[in-house]
């Protein structure tokens, strides 16, 4: 195995600048590391082995005329399915869009490219993001690299298990109600959920419009926050992005000193429910950040227990609504078009057959939620819990800097086994899903494994809107010392997969 | 509220233009009688004096300068079409025949 693949992102880069490394090697590296262990892990959808060299290539032609290049030229990435690729297959994990080559690249592409990022191919998903195990996307589930035989979390498992199976540094993920920060979570690696409008959503295939956003994933809280640098700012293509300057989140993340902060536990993520095995390593989180000289307390957030139910009639209403689009008229795969039918038949075979269980259900709820008769008491009655929920954040920002909680109950289950029980499978996001609801940003970190299961625990950092930069300075303070006592990254404890 | 039924769920399928099978109906309605009754939880709180919010940042009538900008082709507008014919999206008949 090259050690190239263990490197972080923020090394590989300053490799490839030096010229010590060219930029095709390192893509190489990731290419063969794919070839090697993606057969177990099912991580990529679609691997670009051509356009990944042509574009380390054309940073390697760079670094030889001096040019100036981006902090993360060179390095190789991981991309979900759910971003638009001029030219390269996006399915969002749907047979409805097998096949289907977008025209355009997302904003984030966009960024991502121009910054010399070296896109490796797309990764796996729940389909449409609709899922918290990434079982539910069309082509079959990603194994999670700490035990092929459990989930790597979702929607976005295939964005956390390249990153935590050394197939690539960094990766892009979407964070609609968690899906960046759980699947960071059960994999040992870092995530972040931008603020709302902090990344541009032009592009990525809507699921719930109000909640949506894509983020970085990392093995480590520096290449998470030099990715977030990279995609971040503002894009007049998104009506919903916010025009200010991106937070200083590299700054941040090299500072790492949370002494004199206030840090507050929310009471109402945690306790019944939560794995003893998370519950420790939440409750030395906390003696730690203690330890650094910050001050924790003890916050309420009393409508949080009603998040999730919120969430339910939100998310389905707003991807009702959106999914509409596809029907097999304009982009996508046809069904039944005999020349006999009608548009509605033929749209309505094509959406039977190119829609997996779970996203029937979520349309079927969200058109029920929406309809006459019921709206009040469903959609416009969460989208009032919705207010209650962001004035529990309100409130307790006026006390303290940032709160922290579990990111998610438990860590990684078999796959198969919340298969066909939704209910089990949406409590996955329970503690993600009021972040979502208020758009604020969250991160979740890496904080050991969950003693009775040898398997990674996740710690949830929230901050304001805006105060992304936050994150990543509490962030980088526990990961310091976390490090120092594991003695290298958590990733390093992780079994050897089988074809390395 | 209410539980949802095989009926309503045939019902809702049509209007969002999804063909599902007779015989899944029953399973779809007990999942979402059971999703329903427990995202019943809403109705719990007291929102008498709370505002509905459909959104994380309030903004209205976002504009751009009514510059014309770079656009797709017909082409490549049509690249991904399922059926295209004379530059246009072929579409299945919308119309009942006489």
């Amino acid at each position: 195995m090259s050690d190239l693949i263990r490197k972080d992102a923020s090394e590989l880069a300053g490799l490839v600048s030096s010229g010590e490394v060219s930029a095709v090697e390192v893509a190489q590296a990731h290419l063969d590391r794919i070839a090697a262990v993606d057969g177990a892990v099912h991580a990529f959808l679609h691997v670009d082995t051509k356009g990944a060299l042509a574009s380390a290539a054309a940073v390697d032609v760079k670094v030889k005329a001096g040019d100036k290049l981006s902090v993360l030229a060179g390095v190789p990435l991981g991309l979900k399915d759910i971003l638009a690729t001029n030219g390269l297959p996006t399915t969002c994990g749907s047979k409805v869009l097998a096949g289907w080559i977008p025209p355009y690249d997302a904003t984030v592409v966009t960024k991502l490219r121009e910054a010399g990022i070296v896109i490796l191919g797309k990764t796996n998903m729940d389909e449409f993001a609709m899922g918290s195990s990434t079982e539910h996307s069309a082509f079959g589930p990603t194994h999670n690299p700490w035990d092929l035989e459990r989930i790597p979390g979702g929607s976005g498992g295939g964005s956390s298990a390249c990153v935590s199976a050394f197939e690539a540094p960094l990766a892009i993920g979407t964070d609609t109600g968690g899906s960046i920060r759980q699947p960071a979570a059960v994999t040992g690696s870092v995530g972040v959920k931008p603020t709302y409008g902090g990344v541009s959503r032009y592009g990525l295939v809507a699921l719930a419009s109000s909640l949506d956003q894509a983020g970085p994933c990392a093995r480590n809280v520096l290449d998470t926050a030099l990715l977030h640098s990279v995609i971040a700012g503002y894009d007049p293509m998104d009506s919903t992005s916010i025009n200010s300057p991106v937070p200083d989140v590299i700054s941040a993340a090299k500072r790492g000193d949370i002494k004199g902060m206030k840090v507050g536990v929310v009471k109402e993520l945690g306790g019944e429910g939560y794995q003893a095995g998370v519950r420790s390593r939440f409750d030395e989180s906390v003696a730690l950040i203690e330890s650094l000289g910050a001050q924790v307390v003890e916050v309420s957030c009393p409508s949080f227990p009603a998040a999730l139910a919120a969430y339910y009639l939100i998310l389905p209403s707003e991807a009702s609504s959106n999914l509409a689009k596809f029907d097999g008229i304009r982009f996508g795969n046809r069904v039944g078009d005999d020349g006999t039918k009608s548009v509605e038949q033929v749209m309505s075979e094509t959406r039977a057959a190119g829609f997996g269980p779970e996203v029937i259900r979520r349309i079927i709820l969200g058109t029920y939620a929406l309809s006459a008769g019921y709206y009040d008491a469903y959609y416009g009655q969460a989208q009032k819990v919705r207010t209650l929920i962001k004035q529990d954040f309100d409130a307790a920002f006026a006390k303290v800097d940032v709160l922290i909680s579990p990111t998610a109950p438990t860590t990684a289950f078999k796959i198969g086994e919340k298969l066909d029980d939704p209910l089990a499978m949406y409590l996955n996001d329970v503690a993600t899903i009021p972040v979502n609801m208020a758009g604020l940003p969250g991160m979740s970190l890496p904080i050991g494994l969950a003693p009775e299961d040898n398997l990674p625990v996740g710690l949830q950092i929230i901050a304001p809107a805006m105060a992304d930069d936050r994150l990543y300075n509490v962030g980088a303070a526990i990961e310091r010392e976390l490090l120092a006592k594991w003695g290298g990254p958590i990733l390093g404890l992780a079994p050897e997969l089988a074809g390395a | 509220m209410s539980g949802i039924s095989q009926e309503d769920v045939a019902h809702l399928a049509n209007l969002a233009r999804i063909n599902i099978p007779t015989k899944e109906l029953g399973h779809y309605a007990s999942q979402l009688d059971a999703i329903l009754n427990a995202v019943a939880v809403v109705s719990s709180l007291d929102t008498s004096n709370v505002a509905a919010m459909s959104h994380p940042v309030p903004m209205t009538n976002v504009f751009r300068e009514d510059i014309p900008g770079v656009s797709l082709t017909a082409e490549q507008a049509l690249s991904g079409a399922p059926a295209v014919e004379d530059e246009r999206f072929r579409v299945p008949r919308i119309l009942d025949e006489e």
